[in-house]
């Protein structure tokens, strides 16, 4: 009985540290309008049928951190499980006329803006979290911008393994090696969510760098 | 026959300021963002000596949010950029340069321009140059 009774203690200990650790916690960020969320709702809709938010040609449509648990991803054979986290993009300005030209009212604006200036926050506090990020950019949109350069370097002060998705090979002005020349030193997959372009070397790019946590 | 008279386009008045690293790198980093959103803010394109610590550039858009928030003399918040030297350069070279940046507690080859989105449209870089597009 005593020895039973120890036996269960340590199995609920080991259960429950390798129950935390087998989900990884993976972000995705990146500038507004490049498709965090499509390629979220993406991941989620193949793995379990379900969307993790909303989408639309108009920037700052996510303004909320946004969660999907217990994605199990299987890839090859390999089976990972996953807490996706989906973020408002990250931006130095916002500016609600912007959104007057997608026929918003004016009221709707502001506060489409004020919404989004809480989410850039939410989101840069949500950093430390991470167990691994997916940084999405425009593979049509000049990859020098400081906001990318300053979501890597912070990423890399903490220690958290980064994967560079260029997203939206599939237009004309998209320039995957200009985003490779940008970041040398980092994994850079050109994808396209609305086709599902490359999806297999995406998943293949999570899976070894779930590795390096 | 109406004569149509064309209004004459009005320069907004600006400055540029230069700070140097001297003085930031004596105040921690809420006081260091705070001073560089205060001057910005006063409608000033700023020039800084050196760089933030990436920590820094976060804290800095994260005050940049809530000031737009808080919808403070109708500002939009903030272009930035940082031009450093990431050249080529030998193992010495590179030794030599992190000496220095340690004694002197920042990247002083390092030049970070931040200025107000109402003035500065956009800021493009690329490896080779950088580009300031002025609002008028």
């Amino acid at each position: 009985m005593p020895v039973r009774i120890i036996r269960n203690f340590f199995k609920r200990i080991f259960s429950n540290i390798f129950k935390n650790k087998k989900e990884v916690k993976l972000g995705f960020y990146g500038p507004p309008n490049v498709g965090k969320t499509s390629l979220a709702n993406r991941i989620c809709k193949d793995f379990t049928g379900e969307e993790i938010g909303s989408v639309s040609k108009v920037p700052h449509e996510t303004r909320n951190v946004q969660f999907k648990e217990k994605v199990e991803i299987e890839y090859k054979g390999k089976k990972l499980t996953f807490k996706l986290v989906d973020t408002p993009g990250i931006a130095t300005k916002i500016d609600y006329e912007e959104f007057l030209k997608y026929k918003m009212k004016k009221g709707e604006a502001k506060e489409r803006a004020k919404e989004a200036t809480q989410g850039v926050i939410e989101s840069i506090k949500w950093l430390d979290d991470m167990d691994m990020v997916v940084i999405v950019l425009d593979a049509t949109e000049n990859p020098y911008n400081q906001v990318n350069i300053t979501i890597v370097g912070n990423l890399v002060a903490r220690k958290i393994p980064v994967l560079i998705v260029a997203n939206k090979i599939d237009l004309k002005k998209a320039d995957i090696k200009k985003i490779e020349a940008a970041f040398p030193e980092y994994d850079v997959i050109g994808i396209s969510v609305k086709y599902g372009e490359n999806l297999e070397e995406f998943y293949e790019s999570i899976f070894d760098l779930s590795k390096k946590i | 026959m109406k004569k149509k008279v064309k209004k004459g386009l009005k320069i907004k008045g600006f400055t540029i300021q230069f700070l140097p690293y001297s003085e930031i790198r004596d105040l921690d980093s809420d006081k260091r963002v705070k001073k560089i959103l205060g001057i910005v803010m006063n409608n000033n394109i700023l020039l800084i000596q050196g760089r933030l610590r990436p920590e820094e550039e976060t804290r800095l858009i994260e005050e940049t949010m809530d000031m737009i928030h808080q919808g403070k003399n109708d500002f939009l918040g903030i272009e930035l950029a940082v031009i450093s030297d990431n050249g080529d350069s030998n193992f010495f070279s590179k030794i030599k340069k992190s000496l220095v940046n340690a004694l002197s507690g920042g990247d002083l080859g390092a030049v970070t321009i931040v200025g107000p989105a109402t003035i500065v449209k956009e800021i493009k870089k690329n490896p080779k140059k950088i580009e300031l597009l002025l609002d008028r």
